[in-house]
């Protein structure tokens, strides 16, 4: 008598699933888990936890705390990030230390998986919270993160 | 409908009274080719939306709400974008067939249009061999995929085009038999005949146990004729790309996507007709107004077209093999004996009549 228990489980377990999926659909329009697109682009105030691009903040006197260590960019696994750096006095310490020229971030092979912002000692880079990341042209997808002029903050190193 | 008849007689009554008898034929068939192939597109373009609004509501999504009203004009956009693609091919693939799948498919599934009855006096082709000439206008299709499959010169394609040959010859026995065992009850495979007997009761009330059978095993053959979830595997997105129209863009993609959904408005417009008394309403509530008949029978379509997307949002896919013992070992013998047993009822006058 097996074939005609496998009829009532196969029959049973199939309407189990469906009456599953019923009251997900019926209780869908209160409990929908996604989101509509932020149209609301003035007031909008996005998640803590957003990833949209890395950035670098500077702050009012075009300072940023990026030493160039390099740490992100080893741990990087798709090579997103380029550091051009160069050795130069610093001029209040007087020492010889290791200075950024231009800190390239290629959005177009980034996955967003974080390591970099992760493995930074000084917490130079964070997570930006631009949502709208299409362009038409594929350059501008390769961005320069520090400011021109841009200095190393005081302090950072130490 | 009584009015529109009125239209209808005196448009037929002018072509031929300008013409002469073989040309106004032919000329009045063109007009209700052309009224057809408009209002079926856009039911199409409505079942693609209802499909991917319904599937958003399964999921605890929102779906396409952007497009007009709640979305209304967004699969008239996809369509008009379809339109305006171009149209690319592989350089070895066979030109000459890979450009006549896709009018197989649709023309059969527009062909099957044809026969139904959506009210009292609204039905293009009452033909008194009207199940048999359903059951065999949607064999037809098959040829297009494997048509489609074959020519694209593409494994893929062809694995999906094979599955789907395997697929739809299996099943079709089921639905084949599971509309003969209803047709034992209704006496006729005339579908307006078909509709008259069950004005005494729908024929699922009227043969209850193994007409319930039969309508449960319909749907699930119907499912996997129009190869939709849990049988889709002629185009299992995981396995094969986009199966026997992986090559395909454009408006030819856009011809196997729309017969698909007209696929699925037929298995259901069958259903509607065969089981739940076609365009009648319930209890005779409407009678005096034939021209609600269309309501009803749309109605009792869309609530079966739910039921093959709600099938499609649960289940999860088969396998090949479990395809074939669901069929072969399941649904053909209990099918068989379904058949003895509705026969028996008929003979002994154990129908439920009201």
């Amino acid at each position: 008598m097996g074939y005609f228990s496998d009829i009532y489980q196969g029959i049973k377990t199939l309407l189990t699933g469906m009456s599953i999926t019923g009251k997900y659909f019926l209780t869908s329009r209160k409990g929908a888990i996604t989101q509509q697109y932020p149209d609301n682009r003035d007031t909008l105030k996005m998640f803590e936890r957003f990833r949209g691009e890395v950035i670098m903040p500077h702050n009012e006197n075009n300072e940023h705390r990026c030493t160039g260590c390099q740490k992100c960019e080893i741990a990087c696994p798709n090579g997103t990030i380029e550091i051009i750096w160069d050795k130069g006095i610093d001029e209040t310490t007087g020492k010889n230390r290791k200075k950024i020229d231009q800190f390239i971030y290629h959005l177009s092979m980034c996955t967003m998986c974080g390591l970099c912002i992760d493995v930074c000692p000084t917490d130079a880079i964070k997570w930006g919270q631009n949502f709208e990341n299409s362009v038409y042209d594929r350059t501008q997808l390769t961005r320069v993160l520090n400011n021109p002029e841009s200095k190393l903050q005081a302090g950072v190193e130490d | 409908m009584n009015l529109t008849l009125g239209i209808i007689n005196n448009i037929h009554d002018w072509l031929f009274g300008v013409m002469p008898e073989g040309m106004a034929a032919i000329v009045e068939m063109i007009l209700i080719a052309l009224v057809y192939l408009g209002i079926f597109s856009v039911v199409g373009l409505f079942l693609v939306l209802m499909e991917r609004r319904v599937a958003a509501w399964f999921q605890l999504r929102i779906g396409p709400n952007r497009v007009g009203f709640q979305g209304l004009l967004q699969t008239v956009a996809d369509a008009l974008k379809l339109v305006s693609k171009e149209l690319t091919g592989t350089t070895k693939a066979d030109k000459f067939l890979y450009n006549l799948a896709p009018y197989f498919v649709i023309i059969s599934s527009l062909m099957a249009l044809a026969v139904f009855p959506f009210t009292k006096d609204f039905q293009a082709f009452d033909i008194n061999i009207g199940i048999f000439f359903l059951i065999a206008i949607s064999s037809i299709g098959v040829i297009g995929i494997l048509l489609g499959g074959w020519a694209s010169n593409n494994k893929f394609a062809l694995i999906g085009a094979m599955r789907s040959g395997v697929q739809t010859i299996s099943y079709e026995l089921s639905i084949g038999l599971s509309l003969l065992t209803m047709v034992l009850i209704a006496g006729s495979l005339q579908l307006s005949e078909i509709v008259e007997v069950q004005k005494n009761g729908w024929l699922i009330v009227q043969g209850h146990l193994p007409a319930i059978i039969a309508f449960m095993i319909f749907m699930i053959s119907g499912t996997a004729e129009t190869n939709r979830a849990p049988f889709d595997m002629v185009e299992a997105e995981s396995e094969l790309g986009a199966g026997f129209h992986t090559e395909y863009s454009g408006m030819k993609f856009a011809y196997f996507f729309l017969a698909e959904f007209i696929n699925m408005f037929i298995i259901a417009a069958i259903a509607t007709t065969v089981f739940f008394g076609g365009w009648l309403s319930p209890f005779g509530l409407t009678e005096s107004i034939p021209w609600l008949g269309v309501f009803w029978f749309l109605s009792k379509t869309l609530v079966l077209v739910f039921l093959i997307m709600w099938f499609r949002w649960t289940f999860p896919r088969l396998r090949v093999d479990q395809l074939l013992t669901l069929e072969w070992k399941y649904l053909l013998p209990i099918n068989l004996v379904n058949m003895v047993v509705m026969a028996f009822i008929v003979w002994l006058n154990l129908t439920i009549q009201f």
